[in-house]
């Protein structure tokens, strides 16, 4: 077999492959997609709206700045609150580590923070504060903050005993340790931690500006439900679907070229 | 102080003379009952190549976490050129280098960026630093593999590229902890041999962990052979001109006493 050939079957394979791919990602929602078009035809609109109608919802929420700027709102919500809880999570979870005292003293209170419920944190944030961002933060943060915290934990002592050996074996200072060891080992699992929070957090931002704000999709959920407006609340609901799908697509980049080094094996699970 | 026996061969006196780079001073390290290291003196001079030689358990591993600072001694005194490398840990920066049983290389740096590890911590320059890690993977024949990652490489492979990592540093003391037991027997024998090698061509001075009596042949001017716990059973002076059967009484006289 000459070298052209060989060229042209690996070609031809690999678009098989990727066709296959395509196939399996888009066909799960054609068929949901159809079930719903064939359902609008028999139900009134308030239940089951035509997918064109839901289109062109979508359309006029991306080209309206007014609307567009309420999923930006509720975007930039999402990742300051996770920023929030990531940074302060690191500090306790760094905190934690390094004292025995400070693990056995927070991590029963974070674990009693993970039982209350989001719901519950907005009634609080409702009572305490007045300022609507302010509440929206502080529900964001109460959150998401014990997960990421006890990530962090999981992180830094799952860390490779011979391997922090071997570095300290040349007496790195403490930012060395730290950029050379502790953030590379620990970066695979804080952007796990990461991609499972966008989701928690997606869905209570919602909850939080359906309760206690007067912007973002939350809000303008809410204003679909007064309406009856079906067409509505899926077109804003796909906008926030759209952004976690948008960032998950950006911590999977992150992911694949900061992970490079990973051996893959060609036998899958 | 222990100096070693004139046994093999009788005319190749130990140079007491010479600047003890490692002095331990009736060194005791207890774990909860357990004694490991027991009033064990020793001292180890510059420049030597010294095979420490013991069953599992005999507290080599120990010796070698008190000579490295990773651990501190329940009584006596390890002194390390002078210093106490536990309590002053951070003076012995660029001056200590280890090579471990097992490669320990960071799996997201390629061969050059772990090879150039130990030089990021002494603030080398990075063009200096890829300089001097490029010309220790040539030496050791990874020439071509710099910009793969571990799992790219072979376990003879990422070994070399421990060594070079060491090595890179110009650290004056070496200590290794068994470092090619996880090797077949002929990547082995050649590491062993190229390590020598380098040790001496660099003028180091090296501690190196063994429980295999051939290993210590290949690589020591001296092997000290330890007893449980951490006792010093025979202190070997081995030259180039030791011969076959000498090794053979030598190697009976261990295998003896550290079945006794």
């Amino acid at each position: 077999m000459n070298d052209a050939t060989t060229s042209s079957t690996k070609l031809s394979l690999f678009a098989v492959a990727t066709g296959q791919k395509i196939f399996w990602t888009v066909a799960p929602f054609v068929v949901i997609a159809a079930v719903w078009q064939f359902a609008s035809q028999f139900f009134p609109p308030f239940l089951f709206p035509s997918l064109v109608d839901v289109f062109a919802r979508v359309i006029d929420i991306l080209m309206t700045w007014s609307k567009l700027s309420s999923v930006l709102t509720t975007a930039m919500r999402i990742l300051g609150g996770l920023a929030g809880a990531f940074v302060i999570g690191a500090i306790l979870g760094f905190v934690m580590v390094q004292s025995k005292y400070a693990d056995r003293f927070l991590s029963p209170v974070l674990t009693f923070f993970q039982g209350i419920p989001a719901l519950s944190w907005v009634v609080f944030a409702i009572i305490w504060f007045h300022g609507v961002e302010f509440r929206i933060l502080f529900i964001m943060i109460a959150t998401t903050l014990p997960a990421f915290t006890f990530q962090v934990v999981g992180a830094l002592r799952s860390m490779n005993k011979d391997l922090l050996e071997m570095v300290m074996s040349f007496r790195p200072g403490r930012l060395k340790f730290f950029t050379a060891m502790v953030l590379p080992a620990v970066l695979p699992e804080i952007l796990t931690s990461w991609k499972v929070n966008l989701g928690n957090a997606s869905r209570v931002v919602v909850v939080a500006e359906l309760v206690g704000s007067s912007g973002g999709v939350g809000f303008q959920l809410l204003r679909q439900q007064q309406l009856f407006d079906m067409a509505g609340a899926l077109a804003w609901t796909l906008q926030l679907v759209f952004f976690v799908l948008l960032f998950q697509r950006l911590l999977s980049f992150i992911e694949k070229v900061a992970f490079r080094y990973r051996a893959t094996s060609e036998r899958r699970l | 102080m222990r100096k070693p026996e004139s046994v093999m061969p009788q005319d190749t006196p130990f140079e007491t003379e010479s600047k003890a780079e490692i002095v331990f001073r009736s060194v005791t390290k207890r774990f909860g009952s357990l004694v490991a290291v027991d009033h064990l003196d020793l001292e180890i001079g510059q420049g030597e190549l010294v095979a420490l030689v013991g069953k599992t358990g005999c507290g080599k591993s120990t010796m070698f976490n008190m000579i490295s600072g990773l651990m501190a001694p329940s009584g006596g005194d390890v002194r390390v050129m002078g210093h106490d490398p536990f309590k002053e840990f951070d003076w012995f920066r660029g001056k200590m280098a280890i090579v471990f049983q097992n490669d320990r290389l960071l799996p997201w740096r390629t061969a050059v960026k772990n090879v150039e590890f130990g030089l990021e911590m002494l603030d080398i320059s990075k063009a200096e630093r890829r300089r001097i890690a490029m010309a220790w993977l040539d030496q050791l024949g990874l020439s071509g593999h710099e910009d793969d990652y571990p799992h790219a490489l072979s376990g003879g492979m990422r070994q070399r590229v421990s060594i070079a990592r060491a090595f890179a540093t110009n650290a004056e003391l070496l200590l290794c902890d068994e470092p090619f037991s996880a090797l077949d027997e002929i990547t082995s024998k050649r590491l062993r041999a190229e390590f020598a090698s380098l040790v001496r061509k660099n003028s180091k001075t090296a501690v190196f962990i063994t429980h295999s009596i051939n290993e210590a042949f290949d690589i020591g001017d001296r092997i000290v052979v330890l007893k449980r716990p951490a006792e010093i059973a025979h202190d070997l002076r081995i030259s180039p001109e030791t011969t076959d059967a000498e090794k053979a009484e030598i190697t009976t006289m261990i295998h003896e006493s550290l079945s006794k």
